[in-house]
């Protein structure tokens, strides 16, 4: 399978004090993939060098066989878009408005959007189920309206990676569903790429081709998720008492967890 | 398939039409007035290259520098206003409010009160203008950074304190310069007076190229305003945009505040009520802003000299900050009920 992403031996630090360590990952074109691990272990910086948001201070991260230093970030955000874990947005732009900006690494200085940019805003909202809000204002929009909203934009940047940090982390229980579902769909019928930051084991056993646990600033395991969500590795990594099984009614993987394996 | 269309198209064009006309009106009406009016027909014969010696050097080289004046002044602090709201994300920033104009005319003061060696007058004014004012605005800007962020209350309230201690230090070298420099007090109120063609000279391609610089990253400027994190996921250089952005701003707000002194509430008022009118899109925002700005001071500067009497022509900062203080006062109580921004 191809690489789409190559991420070499990397390292970076806050306050010279180790976030990541020595991360090797390669990302396959086409594929659904979750890193998960419990909060502070680094997922979310991780992301953030995978987009140049954040440099990294030892090793590199290829994109396409390029090294990302070398790109520009306009460069990048033709090729990767990305759904933060905050999309919370005061100004009361419409949900054209934002969806438009995800053209913007297509624009020149004074050019505005063209005829072609439109078509790809109006499919990407339309894909995304949010066209007839198109003239609502987004301060005015629920959690998960909003999050379809920057889906939306990040579909209208026509990249050929999505990354999603934390996409489920504000939204209702059926909310979650429907916004992987759609993520889900995309990977399937398009062949887009995507990593997805999470600390939710049952989404990434649901929606995931491979999943990557880390811990202590490493790579502590990445495969399947039948390989990798081991009742050890669940426990060594979130320090729960969980085991995968099939669920009864539709044969599907699920996890399922007893309780935390503090004092046990 | 019904295609997508730009939103607001027509209406901006409507707005901007209206707002060009209302800006050649008031600027005609200026054209007259000094201190005491002219006759709408004097000032056309003048226009039209006839009319009285006089006549002509009260419209030609008194009036119309002033006029002028107003119009890029009113421009370049309307668009300061809209780019500070969209970088520090508040709609209550403005040079005015964030101390900033007080540290260019901190800087405007020392420069023409001490002769500064080499550098001719012209040009240190307004260069020791930037360099306060870029000053300032980083001191503000530092203060109101508590743990790595910045919020409404304690950035406002960093620029108010910041330009309330310089504004004392102003006037203390106000009050020691004495009768050395006449027409400093008036031009601390924010006064078009002293305008002339000179200045002009300096003022108009510095101001031209602020807001050249500003047109041109104002998309970027869209996706700063969602934060910083959204703009660098769209491919923005949020680093290197929000630095030429400061620049820029700062470089338009000191050369004006150098030559007219403090017009406070510009750049408050105008870009708020543009919002009202086309959204926060600051592809529309900031270009009418440049009129509406200029409108805005060419319409202040006649009620200035409308309502002035046997004293003199009253300086333009005053009529500004009349009408603006209250609309602060307005933003202030809205924000209580409502955290959209309109």
């Amino acid at each position: 399978m191809d690489m789409i992403i190559d991420v070499r031996d990397l390292s970076f630090d806050y306050n010279r004090s180790p976030v990541l360590d020595g991360v090797d990952l390669r990302i396959r074109k086409g594929e659904v993939l979750g890193i998960l691990g419990p909060n502070g272990c680094g997922k979310t910086t991780l992301l953030k060098n995978l987009n140049k948001n954040l440099q990294p201070h030892g090793g590199c991260v290829m994109l396409d066989g390029e090294d990302l230093k070398d790109l520009s970030k306009k460069d990048i955000a033709r090729d990767i878009a990305v759904v933060p874990q905050s999309n919370e947005i005061r100004f009361a732009f419409t949900v054209q408005d934002i969806v438009t900006m995800g053209r913007m690494p297509f624009m020149g200085a004074f050019s505005g959007e063209t005829s072609q940019d439109l078509g790809i805003v109006r499919d990407a909202m339309e894909r995304t189920g949010i066209l007839q809000f198109k003239d609502r204002h987004i301060n005015t929009m629920s959690g998960g309206e909003r999050q379809r909203v920057i889906i939306a934009r990040a579909l209208a940047q026509t990249p050929s990676v999505l990354l999603l940090d934390e996409p489920t982390l504000h939204l209702d229980i059926s909310t979650q569903f429907d916004v992987l579902d759609l993520v889900r769909r995309l990977s399937d019928d398009e062949g887009l790429t995507v990593v997805i930051v999470s600390h939710d084991l049952s989404m990434a056993v649901r929606y995931c081709d491979r999943v990557m646990m880390l811990k202590d600033h490493r790579v502590f395991a990445l495969g399947t998720p039948e390989e990798v969500l081991t009742p050890e590795n669940m426990r060594e990594v979130f320090n729960v008492d969980a085991v995968l099984e099939k669920d009864a009614r539709n044969g599907r993987d699920t996890v399922r967890i007893f309780g935390s394996c503090t004092g046990r | 398939m019904n295609k997508l269309r730009r939103s607001g198209n027509i209406r901006f064009v409507a707005i901007l039409a209206a707002v060009l006309a209302v800006t050649f009106i008031f600027a005609f009406l200026g054209l007259g007035w000094a201190r005491w009016p002219l006759s709408a027909q004097v000032v056309w014969d003048v226009l039209l290259g006839g009319g009285s010696p006089v006549n002509r050097t009260i419209v030609l080289d008194i009036n119309l520098p002033r006029v002028i004046m107003a119009v890029f002044v009113g421009a370049g602090l309307a668009i300061s206003g809209a780019v500070m709201q969209a970088l520090f994300r508040n709609p209550m920033a403005s040079p005015y409010i964030l101390g900033v104009s007080s540290g260019a005319a901190l800087g405007a003061a020392i420069g023409m009160l001490f002769t500064i060696p080499f550098i001719p007058y012209l040009i240190a004014t307004p260069l020791l203008a930037f360099v306060f004012c870029f000053g300032t605005m980083m001191l503000v800007y530092s203060l109101s950074r508590v743990g790595g962020s910045t919020h409404v209350e304690t950035l406002l309230l960093s620029g108010i304190a910041v330009g309330a201690f310089i504004s004392a230090i102003v006037s203390f070298l106000t009050f020691i310069a004495g009768d050395r420099m006449e027409g400093i007090v008036f031009w601390s109120m924010g006064s078009l007076s002293k305008a002339s063609f000179m200045n002009l000279s300096i003022v108009i391609p510095v101001i031209v190229a602020g807001l050249f610089i500003i047109l041109m990253l104002s998309k970027e400027l869209n996706a700063m305003m969602l934060g910083d994190a959204h703009a660098m996921d769209l491919g923005v250089d949020v680093k290197r945009t929000r630095l030429v952005l400061l620049i820029a701003t700062t470089a338009v707000t000191s050369v004006s505040v150098a030559f007219v002194g403090v017009i406070g509430f510009v750049g408050l008022v105008i870009p708020h009520i543009v919002r009202m009118l086309v959204g926060p899109d600051n592809r529309s925002v900031i270009p009418l802003s440049i009129f509406a700005g200029a409108a805005y001071l060419v319409i202040c500067d006649y009620i200035a000299h409308a309502f002035s009497g046997s004293v003199g022509v009253m300086p333009i900062g005053i009529i500004t900050a009349l009408i603006g203080g209250p609309y602060f006062i307005y933003l202030l109580r809205r924000r209580r009920h409502q955290v959209g921004w309109t």
